[in-house]
């Protein structure tokens, strides 16, 4: 074999204290909060007060990691430092930057149109489409 | 409220000529509701000494409230159960947020691993452990690590679609 491989060692996102977990289930849905301390294997003690979480223990099942953390997050630690951390490690501003949080809202955004900013939607898709169609005629045309 | 609460149970025995104030006698139940708490209050009295519900009398009943809710605990239980063939005393250890909800968690796990009902668990210790030396089980101890992390490896993300046009991933 001429040719070198090398294997990389899968980047997994960890279950760790600081660690920003998405909500999925339950009253807290869709809202942001921090892994406090591990209890066991299958639950995590979590807090979100900048974001209105409570604390409490929640199974990992009902929750998704995120690739942020919370930095400088001592195990246990309590309300108030939860929050300073959080807001020092911009969490909210990040989030609020990632792709999954815009899909999110564009998803949001999509399900309340009202029907006539549907028509409106359509229109613009409309006008898109035919500048793109034009754009790709013309080069086509050029190239042939 | 989960399934069962912590209840400090006081009784004694009815005055009598010979023993005007009789002892008063404290017990720490787990059970769903006051009328089991009383009732397991007379059914452990009646073993250790000589009295019966007929013959004596609940002082006071309260319901014990887990002092901190949001600090994660390690429990030691001590307990006496009853097998199929004899009776025998175990201790386990659990990773718990309050005293009742470990308490919880070890009637499931001697009803899964030992088929042990309810009626067959007395119950008869339950102390938080608080320095890590004192955990002596390796299935709590490895939680207790310091900075402990791992990943959720081969997730299965459980599909809302009927047909997909494409294979799910299973990375995290």
């Amino acid at each position: 074999m001429s040719e070198e491989s090398s294997v990389k060692a899968n980047q997994w996102r960890l279950v760790e204290v600081g660690r920003v977990v998405l909500v999925n289930k339950g009253a807290y849905a869709g809202k942001l909060a921090t892994i406090v301390e591990i209890i066991d294997h299958k639950r995590i003690l979590v807090d979100g007060p900048s974001t209105e979480v409570p604390r409490q223990a929640v199974p990992l099942a009902q929750v998704t990691l995120t690739p942020l953390t919370v930095a400088k997050l001592p195990r246990g630690a309590r309300s108030g430092v939860v929050a300073k951390r959080f807001a020092e490690s911009g969490i909210a501003e990040k989030w609020a930057k990632s792709a999954w949080a815009q899909k999110i809202k564009s998803r949001q955004v999509r399900w309340n149109l009202s029907d006539f900013e549907r028509f409106q939607v359509l229109i613009l898709k409309k006008q898109q489409r035919y500048e793109v169609k034009k754009a790709l005629a013309k080069a086509k045309k050029a190239s042939a | 409220m989960g399934r069962l609460q912590e209840y400090e149970v006081i009784g004694r025995h009815l005055p009598t000529a010979t023993d005007p104030t009789p002892k008063l006698y404290r017990l720490s139940i787990f059970a769903p509701n006051d009328v089991v708490a009383k009732s397991r209050y007379w059914y452990f009295m009646k073993q250790l000494r000589k009295v019966k519900k007929s013959t004596g009398e609940i002082v006071s009943i309260r319901v014990i409230a887990e002092k901190r809710p949001s600090k994660v605990k390690n429990f030691g239980v001590w307990i006496r159960y009853d097998s199929r063939s004899g009776t025998h005393n175990m201790y386990k250890e659990y990773r718990d947020m309050s005293r009742t909800a470990a308490v919880e968690t070890l009637y499931q796990d001697m009803a899964a691993r030992h088929r042990a009902r309810f009626r067959s668990i007395h119950i008869l210790k339950v102390v938080e452990l608080e320095k890590t030396e004192d955990v002596k089980r390796q299935y709590i101890k490895q939680l207790l690590v310091p900075g402990l992390k791992f990943p959720l490896p081969h997730r299965i993300v459980k599909s809302k679609q009927i047909f997909s046009a494409s294979r799910p991933s299973t990375f995290y």
